[in-house]
Parts: structure tokens; C-alpha cells; sequence
């Protein structure tokens, strides 16, 4: 696939950490920006205790460490509207969709109608889209 | 002689507080922090496991590490102690030695 200005790769970022215990969450978040702004075709996946990255009302004023959550729901902007949540880890850890914050983009196509980027996906649906992926990168 | 155990990483991803729960004596107090703090909730998969040793031990959580996850405060499993840092260094010289399950 092109753009354009060179070659579209399909990019998935697989995110198994949950924040501020280690640095990987908030890592995967740069390099994912990074990516879209080389204008790729990204998908971030959330598995194990990486769901707990997405959770809303984090608060770590008392544990001095910045707050990047507030980062996740920008990812609209910057064209990523393929966030996808495993439902397993989200039932083994006693969380629904209403424990996550609301993810959205803004659709271009349909005169900037304002859509969901967060899907729930079961284990199987999950399998065949990181089969689908050119690069993959593990956080 | 009594002893702090402090576990900080996740019941999903380590096993860390699942040993501290096999060699910790009956009678110890257990203070969950950082991703440790993930054992403190209700509802997943180790709840059960956990209620089920604060007829062992005394369940201490770190209440700034719960809140800086989202997890609130409220969701916790009953009868486990919410502290915050200084709370943490009463636990640590009320206990006569700390070990850290890291």
C-alpha cells in the first residue's frame, strides 16, 4: 500500500504492562507517535495487565510520577483509530468497558462525525488481527 | 518476631505473591504497592486466593499507587488496609524486619 510519499506498513503495538510499575507503557506510547507521524497504518493492542493502561480517573499526583493517560484519548488526532482491547483480560481482572476511558477519532470521510476507536475483541478475533500485521512490536 | 512483607508486582505477571503467601508466617502482615496493588481488588482471578489468606495475615495496600492506576479505592477487597507512604514507614518500624518480594 502506498500514501502517496512511500510505503503504508501495517504497524501493531501489543501492550502487556500495566502503567507506572515499569516504564513500558509509557515507552510504547512515544514510539507509537512516532509512527503515526510517519503516516502508518497502526493498531494498538491491549492484553493482560496492559488493560490496565487505559483505565479512567488515574490520579498520580501522590505517587509523583506524570499522568500520561490523558495521552491515550489524543491518539484520535493523531490518526490512530484501531485501538483494540482483549475482553479476556479485562473479565480475569473484574473490568468492563465502563472502567476504560472513552476513545474516539474524528472521522474525515464522514464530514468529522466523531466514532469510536476502542474495540472490545474476543481471543480468537484477536489472533487473526495481529496475524494480519506487518511489524510488530512488543511493550 | 513479626515480620512486613512487601510484594510491588502484579499477581498476573510474577509469582511473587504467591511465595510470599506459601513462606510467609501465619500471623505477618502483607503490604501490597506499586503493580503490587492489582492483588488488592475485588473481582479477578486471585480475589478469592487472597480473602481467603487474611485469615492469615493483615492485608496493607498502598493507597497513591491504587489511585495513580484508576483502580479506586472503593473496589478493593474488604478488610485490606488502605496507607500511604507514611503509613509504609509505620508499618516498617512497627514490624521487627521487612522482606521484600521482588
Amino acid at each position: 500500500m502506498e500514501n502517496g510519499e512511500g510505503v503504508v506498513k501495517r504497524f501493531c503495538y501489543i501492550n502487556r504492562k500495566a502503567p507506572y510499575g515499569t516504564i513500558y507503557a509509557l515507552e510504547s506510547l512515544e514510539v507509537v507517535l512516532i509512527a503515526a507521524a510517519f503516516d502508518q497504518d497502526i493498531s494498538l493492542v491491549f492484553v493482560d495487565d496492559g488493560v490496565y493502561q487505559l483505565t479512567k480517573g488515574q490520579d498520580t499526583e501522590s505517587i509523583g510520577m506524570k499522568n500520561f493517560s490523558k495521552t491515550y484519548t489524543a491518539l484520535g488526532d493523531y490518526d490512530i483509530k484501531k485501538v483494540y482491547v482483549e475482553k479476556e483480560s479485562l473479565e480475569e481482572r473484574g473490568l468492563t468497558a465502563d472502567d476504560l476511558q472513552a476513545l474516539k477519532y474524528e472521522d474525515e470521510d464522514d464530514d468529522w462525525a466523531e466514532k469510536d476507536s476502542l474495540f472490545l475483541v474476543g481471543r480468537s478475533e484477536l489472533t487473526e488481527i495481529i496475524n494480519e500485521q506487518d511489524v510488530i512490536l512488543s511493550f | 518476631m513479626s515480620v512486613l512483607h512487601t510484594v510491588n508486582k502484579s499477581p498476573f505477571e510474577r509469582n511473587a505473591l504467591e511465595s510470599c503467601l506459601r513462606l510467609a508466617k501465619a500471623g505477618s502482615s502483607i503490604l501490597l504497592f506499586e503493580d503490587g496493588v492489582i492483588a488488592a481488588m475485588q473481582n479477578t482471578k486471585f480475589s478469592e486466593r487472597i480473602a481467603q489468606a487474611m485469615h492469615d495475615f493483615s492485608f496493607y495496600v498502598m493507597g497513591p499507587d491504587v489511585k495513580a492506576r484508576g483502580l479506586g479505592e472503593d473496589k478493593l477487597i474488604n478488610g485490606i488496609q488502605v496507607v500511604d507512604y507514611n503509613g509504609f514507614v509505620d508499618l516498617a518500624t512497627e514490624h521487627d524486619a521487612v522482606q521484600s518480594w521482588l
